[in-house]
């Protein structure tokens, strides 16, 4: 008796032919396992890229497959370096805790059949999709990838090809790339809210639900508020490429021996724009990973998370100062001091709610019976990564201090620490926690623990040492530091961070051959093998088409009641009715 | 999964499949949520939707407002430009179009199907003719030498003008849906996409005055 032709709020039936079930499939499960699949296809893109800058550093004059001759010239350095953030940070870390796990994980974990929009949901992906392929297009033309970084600053991201290789064909599809990515996140944003405010069951209110889901809806909401701003510089940085306006160009430039036919622009309006979308991009990339977080450390210690409404508040008050502070990325850019006194304090005011996180965080472990499982370690890991990459951010947030260390490695380290491992650890928690219910076996303990440790260790050693190259006065962005004398003895550095990165990435061969592995021979996973409380461990693994198999759950509860006193078990599900309580 | 289950769940949506769940104790919004009635939760997924889609939307325009202050108070070689008069002819036809859809939203409300149908393909002429009255503005621009890659003001009004022309015209072809889709079988009735269509509509009316007074006092 199915009524709906498509989907309306979330019915809709389940689909028999190998196309709808698993290429274009409206169902957010299969959804979130195709982002997560699209972000583990880029993450390993992005890794090889940086494996190619980290040789070259370290080995200027190393052959290199791939390249004219086995050189990296300057500019093919700067290729990728440019590509390697775009890819990591739009592809992967924006992609992956957010529209993966999230997509997945939101709908089952708020009690709902599917995301309020599945046909849309499925549209999201697909643009993802295109816009990775677009911006991967831009390795195989002419002259190759652009060289203007992540951040594409006007006017060497505005000129054309005058402004060096890549900045041609390349910077233009990366261009439309990021337009077509910033479509596909709006829509995405605007589903994701829409499923968490209308989609909850019966009795979960906003503070009963799991800390994931609160991090996944105020990402969503930084997304729908900062997607749109970057799509307007996008299309505005696109008209100064291809349609000889002046948005960001200034007038009298001279580049390459040419007169730029351009006047009047502004290059910090580009940065003004950029960042305003680019600062909540962090938060983007990092708050999906805090809610799994909290959500990890509170099931393996066995207690409630410390604080629960407190992690809302702080998670709502990073949200929300994340918008006010995006001047920080440009006290370079000789703003009036008092504007950068106004971005340094609330800057450094965001240190209040994220030592509130973490605060509560070590609290919830106070005490606990801590279980030192894979996804628990990388919880662990997350929160160490953490603290260390946001105290190098209060030391950036004053100006003085960012004048003399901007363009440093030590930026680059801060920023990797934070918005890059951080995130990533936060994936892997997610990974190893959720495995069991994505494809209904056990990934293994032993392997995710040795990949745990390696990987520690191995990003520690890599970012640690940029942090004193950076107080050192090493510049970034250069692809060869050996034609410096001042920088020479740095170099030993350099090779210890290479073999260091080496290492590391090696390391994630181990998780990869766990992952694949695990697919096949894993052991069979029971339905709740963490005795975990949230609506996801009611279901079986995998869950079915519709989550619930037709049953409409009830939530009686917060999501993080471990060890109630005079309860028979240390744990009570969300879904469980007080008199199917039993009491020890 | 069997689709007998799946029967099942849409029997239960649809409040056909026994008694409701009783309210959890505790519960503050017992109400809400996938226990409710599936039609219900349709159209206020709908509504929210479409206001958080409007919401994106006026970030980009926000953001191309911000710009154009910015750039404005930047000076240089910023050269105000005097309007095609047609675009307050166009405003008026817009504002029309605003009326003409709200009497269709209501005669649909009332179940007057027949006068829904005039008064909706009204507005839709209504919003090809801003369309084509837009052009009309451009070609009058050109005419005078004023172009896209002319100076920051025509840029701007050039940018302004078809970032809301093809907002229009994704309103317009929201019209179309609304008026030849098979509402039947859909989660939600023609009067409920009529009115999402028509709050689409007036807010890209208003955000039209917003652009205009920007453009035209604004330089």
């Amino acid at each position: 008796m199915v009524t709906h032709e498509e989907g309306g709020a979330h019915a809709h039936h389940p689909p028999t032919g190998f196309i709808r079930k698993y290429i274009f499939s409206v169902d957010h499960k299969v959804i979130g396992i195709q982002y997560i699949l699209l972000a583990l296809v880029s993450v390993f893109v992005g890794m090889a890229l940086s494996l190619f800058m980290r040789i070259h550093l370290a080995w200027p004059d190393a052959k290199v497959p791939f390249f004219h001759d086995g050189i990296i010239t300057p500019e093919q350095y700067l290729a990728l370096m440019t590509m390697h953030g775009s890819i990591m940070v739009f592809m992967v870390l924006t992609t992956a805790p957010q529209s993966g796990f999230g997509n997945y994980f939101l709908p089952i974990q708020i009690g709902a059949a599917d995301m309020a929009f599945p046909v849309l949901n499925m549209l999201s992906f697909w643009v993802t999709f295109l816009s990775l392929m677009v911006m991967l297009a831009a390795f195989f033309v002419t002259a190759g990838a652009p060289i203007s970084g992540w951040t594409a600053y006007a006017p060497l991201s505005a000129l054309g090809e005058i402004a060096g290789p890549g900045q041609g064909t390349g910077q233009t599809l990366w261009v439309i790339g990021l337009a077509i990515f910033c479509i596909a996140a709006l829509l995405g944003a605007l589903n994701f809210i829409t499923t968490t405010i209308d989609l909850r069951a019966r009795g979960l209110s906003l503070l009963r639900m799991p800390l994931t889901c609160w991090t996944w809806f105020v990402t969503a909401v930084l997304g729908l508020l900062a997607f749109g701003v970057l799509f307007a510089a996008c299309l505005l940085l696109l008209l100064d490429r291809v349609a000889g306006t002046s948005f960001f160009v200034p007038g009298g430039l001279i580049v390459s021996d040419k007169a730029v036919d351009h006047a009047g622009g502004s290059p910090l309006l580009w940065q003004h724009l950029f960042w305003f979308f680019g600062h909540p991009e962090v938060y983007i990339a990092i708050l999906p990973g805090m809610g799994v977080a909290s959500h990890v450390l509170s099931t393996f210690a066995r207690k409630p998370v410390f604080g629960y409404r407190a992690m809302v508040y702080a998670i709502c008050g990073i949200g929300f100062l994340g918008f006010m502070v995006w001047g920080h990325h440009m006290f370079m850019s000789g703003m009036s001091p008092y504007s950068a006194l106004a971005f340094s304090l609330l800057t450094m005011s965001i240190g209040v709610p994220s030592a509130i996180k973490t605060f509560n965080w070590l609290g919830t472990l106070w005490g606990g019976r801590i279980q030192f499982k894979a996804p628990m370690l990388f919880a662990l890991g997350f929160v160490s990564l953490f603290v260390t990459g946001g105290v190098s951010g209060l030391f950036l947030a004053q100006p003085a201090v960012d004048i003399a260390l901007h363009d440093s490695p030590f930026v680059v380290a801060h920023f990797h620490i934070i918005m890059g491992v951080a995130a990533i650890f936060g994936i892997f928690a997610a990974t190893y926690f959720w495995f069991s219910k994505m494809f209904g076996r056990m990934m293994n303990e032993t392997l995710g623990k040795i990949h745990f440790w390696l990987t520690f260790v191995g990003v520690y050693l890599i970012f640690m040492p940029m942090h004193w190259q950076g107080l050192v006065g090493q510049p970034r962005r250069i692809s060869d530091f050996t034609n410096y004398d001042f920088l020479a003895p740095l170099q030993p550095m350099q090779k210890f961070i290479s073999i260091a990165a080496l290492f590391t990435i090696s390391v994630q061969l181990i998780f990869l051959f766990n992952f694949l592995y695990s697919l096949k021979r894993g052991k069979k996973a029971e339905m709740n093998p963490w005795h975990a409380t949230t609506l996801e461990w009611t279901v079986p693994s995998p869950p079915p088409h519709d989550n619930f198999g037709g049953h409409v759950p009830v939530v009686y509860r917060g999501p993080y009641e471990f060890s109630v006193p005079g309860m028979a078990e240390d744990y009570l599900p969300q879904h469980l009715a007080p008199e199917k309580v039993s009491k020890a | 999964m069997p689709t007998a289950v799946i029967d099942d769940f849409e029997i239960k949506h649809r409040g056909g499949g026994g008694p409701p769940p009783a309210p959890p104790a505790g519960g503050d919004d017992g109400s809400r949520g996938a226990g409710g009635d599936s039609s219900i939760i349709s159209r206020r997924a709908y509504f929210t939707g479409l206001t958080l889609a409007l919401g994106g939307i006026l970030m980009f325009f926000m953001a191309l407002t911000s710009a154009y202050i910015v750039r404005k108070g930047l000076g240089g070689n910023w050269q105000a430009i005097s309007l095609p008069r047609i675009l307050w002819l166009n405003t008026a036809v817009l504002l029309a179009s605003s009326a003409t859809i709200e009497v269709a939203r209501r005669k649909l409300a009332g179940n007057l199907v027949a006068a829904f149908r005039n008064w909706w393909w009204m507005t839709t002429a209504l919003g090809g003719a801003f369309v084509l009255g837009q052009l009309v503005a451009w070609q009058q621009m050109v005419e005078r030498g004023i172009y896209l890659a002319g100076n920051p003001a025509s840029s701007f009004f050039y940018v302004l003008t078809a970032s809301h022309g093809i907002h229009l015209l994704g309103g317009i072809i929201f019209l179309f849906y609304v008026a030849f889709r098979a509402w039947s079988r859909s989660a939600i009735s023609q009067s409920t996409a009529a009115e999402l269509a028509a709050v689409y509509w007036h807010f890209m009316d208003g955000l039209w005055v917003f652009l205009l007074l920007l453009v035209s006092l604004g330089q």
